[in-house]
C-alpha cells in the first residue's frame, strides 16, 4: 500500500521534478503575447501561445525593468527562462528572465510605440536641438573601437582638419549590453568639460543590430547630454529614435565627421582672401585720397590765385551796383507815399480855406480868435487874415446876431 | 575654443571692416583704425585654426573603475 501523501507533498515532488529537469531549467521558447498586464507591483503576467498551445508567463520586476520595450499583446517574441511550479496554485508556469523581440515586425511594433511616446513627450522638437559648434577644438567619439565607424569617422576628420583633438569612448555598439554603455559613455564625456560635441554611432546593421539606438534609454541619455550631439548610425536609409532626439542626424559615420568640423583648408583660403581685401582696402582709400590731393593742387585756384581774387572783385563790383539801385528805387517809391499824404493834408489844412476868399479875425497878439462882436470893443485893433496876407483894422461898430439895427 | 572671441564671429568681423574699407567713406583716422583691428582678427583666426593638438585619445576604465584617458595606439592602422 503506497502512503498517501497531502496536496503539498505532491505538489513538492512536481517542483523538483521540474527544476531538476535540464530541459526545463533553461529554455527559449517562442510566441505571441496575449493576456498582458503590467501589475502595480512592476512584474509582468502574460500568455504565450502558439496555435496549438499556450504557457503562462511570470516576469518580475528586477528582470522586465531592463527591458529594452514594452511588450504588447500579439508582439512576437522569444522568452529565455524556467518552467516552475507555483505551489500555490499548482499551476506551471514559465519564470521569464528575458525577452527578446522575434522578428522584425515586433521591433518595428516597439520602434513606433517609442517613436511616438517621446514625440509626444517633446524630445524630438527642434527647440530643444543645440546649435553644433562652427569650430570644435575636441570631439567626443562614442562607438566601438573595432567597426567601420571609428575608422571612417577618423579618416574624414583627420583629412578635414587634421589638428582637432578626439577622445574616443569605445563601447559595444550591439548586444545587450551596448544600451548601457553608450549612456553611460555621453555621461563621461560630459564630465570631461572641455569637449564642443559628441558623435555617437555605429556602421550599418541589421535592424537588430542598431537596437541599441532605439532604446529608451539611450535616446533619453542622447537628449539630456549638455554637450551637443550628432547621431551617425547605420547608413542613410537607417532611421534610429538616436537621430530624431540628437541635435543633428548624419545620415552616415563618414558624414558625421563633416558635419562636426570645417576643412581647415578652406578655412585658411578665407582668411588670405579677407586679408588681401583688408591690404587692398586700405591701400586703395589712400590711393583715392592721395589722387584727390593731387587733382586739388592742380586746380586753378591753387595754381592763379590772383584770378580768383580779380573775379571776386568783378562779382562785388556786380552785387554792390544791384545794390544801389535797390536803394534807388525803394527810396523813390517811399517818397512818392509821402507826397500822396502831404496833398491829403494840404486839402484839410484851414489857411487853404483863405485861398477861397474867406478871412479870419484875431486879437492883436494872434493868440485868440474873433468869433463873436461882443469879444471886441468898438476902436480896438484886430488883424485880419487873408490869403494874401494880413490887415491891421481897427473896430468902429460891431453888431451881434439877432441884435437889431 | 578661445573663450574671449568666437572664430565664425571674428570673420563676420572681418568681413564688415573689409566691406568698409572698400567703401571708402571712412576718415583716414577711422580707415587705420579699422585696419589696425582687421590685422589683428587675422592673426587671432589664424591662431585659433591651430589651437588643437590634434590628438587621438581613448577613454577607459582602470581596475578601480576610474576614468582614464591614454593616447590611441591603433592611430595609425585606422588611418591608413
Amino acid at each position: 500500500m503506497k502512503p498517501v501523501l497531502t496536496v503539498s507533498e505532491i505538489t513538492n515532488i512536481i517542483k523538483y521534478l521540474f527544476d531538476t529537469n535540464e530541459i526545463l531549467r533553461h529554455v527559449y521558447i517562442r510566441g505571441e503575447i496575449s493576456n498582458f498586464k503590467h501589475h502595480i507591483s512592476g512584474h509582468m503576467y502574460f500568455t504565450l501561445k502558439d496555435e496549438k498551445s499556450q504557457i503562462r508567463c511570470v516576469m518580475f520586476r528586477n528582470s522586465n525593468i531592463l527591458l529594452p520595450f514594452i511588450p504588447e499583446n500579439g508582439m512576437r517574441v522569444v522568452a529565455f527562462g524556467f518552467i516552475s511550479i507555483f505551489a500555490k496554485s499548482g499551476e506551471y508556469q514559465l519564470y521569464v528572465e528575458d525577452l527578446q523581440p522575434d522578428g522584425i515586425g515586433a521591433l518595428h511594433i516597439a520602434f513606433e510605440k517609442l517613436k511616438e511616446r517621446l514625440a509626444k513627450e517633446g524630445l524630438f522638437e527642434l527647440q530643444r536641438k543645440q546649435p553644433i559648434p562652427f569650430l570644435p577644438k575636441k570631439i567626443g567619439i562614442i562607438t566601438s573601437l573595432t567597426g567601420a565607424a571609428i575608422r571612417d569617422l577618423l579618416t574624414v576628420i583627420k583629412r578635414r582638419f587634421p589638428n582637432v583633438d578626439i577622445i574616443i569612448a569605445p563601447v559595444l555598439v550591439q548586444g545587450r549590453d551596448a544600451a548601457e554603455e553608450i549612456c553611460s559613455a555621453i555621461l563621461e564625456l560630459n564630465r570631461l568639460k572641455d569637449i564642443d560635441v559628441i558623435i555617437v554611432g555605429r556602421g550599418g546593421g541589421s535592424i537588430e543590430e542598431l537596437w541599441a539606438f532605439n532604446e529608451e534609454k539611450v535616446a533619453r541619455a542622447i537628449a539630456n547630454s549638455p554637450i551637443p550631439v550628432i547621431s551617425a548610425v547605420g547608413h542613410e536609409t537607417d532611421y534610429t529614435i538616436s537621430d530624431f532626439v540628437a541635435d543633428k542626424r548624419a545620415p552616415t559615420p563618414s558624414a558625421a565627421g563633416e558635419i562636426a568640423v570645417p576643412e581647415k583648408r578652406v578655412l585658411q583660403n578665407e582668411i588670405r582672401y579677407i586679408s588681401l581685401r583688408l591690404i587692398n582696402g586700405i591701400l586703395g582709400y589712400i590711393g583715392a585720397r592721395r589722387q584727390k590731393l593731387e587733382y586739388l593742387k592742380r586746380a586753378p585756384i591753387f595754381k592763379r590765385p590772383e584770378t580768383y581774387i580779380i573775379n571776386c572783385s568783378l562779382i562785388m563790383d556786380q552785387l554792390s551796383k544791384r545794390l544801389q539801385k535797390d536803394i534807388d528805387f525803394y527810396i523813390s517809391k517811399k517818397k512818392s507815399i509821402l507826397n500822396h499824404y502831404i496833398a491829403r493834408l494840404e486839402a484839410l489844412n484851414p489857411l487853404s480855406i483863405l485861398k477861397r476868399g474867406y478871412s479870419i479875425c484875431m486879437s492883436p497878439d494872434e493868440n485868440k480868435i474873433i468869433k463873436r462882436p461882443k469879444d471886441v470893443k468898438n476902436g480896438d485893433s484886430v488883424i485880419v487874415l487873408l490869403s494874401g496876407g494880413r490887415l491891421l483894422c481897427s473896430v468902429e461898430d460891431s453888431k451881434g446876431k439877432g441884435d437889431d439895427d | 575654443m578661445n573663450s574671449t572671441l568666437k572664430y565664425e564671429d571674428a570673420i563676420a568681423r572681418l568681413e564688415y571692416i573689409a566691406e568698409q574699407l572698400e567703401k571708402g567713406d571712412l576718415t583716414l583716422e577711422e580707415a587705420l583704425t579699422f585696419f589696425e583691428e582687421g590685422i589683428n582678427l587675422i592673426k587671432t583666426c589664424s591662431k585659433i585654426l591651430d589651437e588643437a593638438e590634434g590628438k587621438i585619445q581613448v577613454l577607459t576604465k582602470d581596475l578601480n573603475g576610474d576614468l582614464i584617458i591614454q593616447d590611441f595606439n591603433g592611430g595609425s592602422e585606422v588611418i591608413e
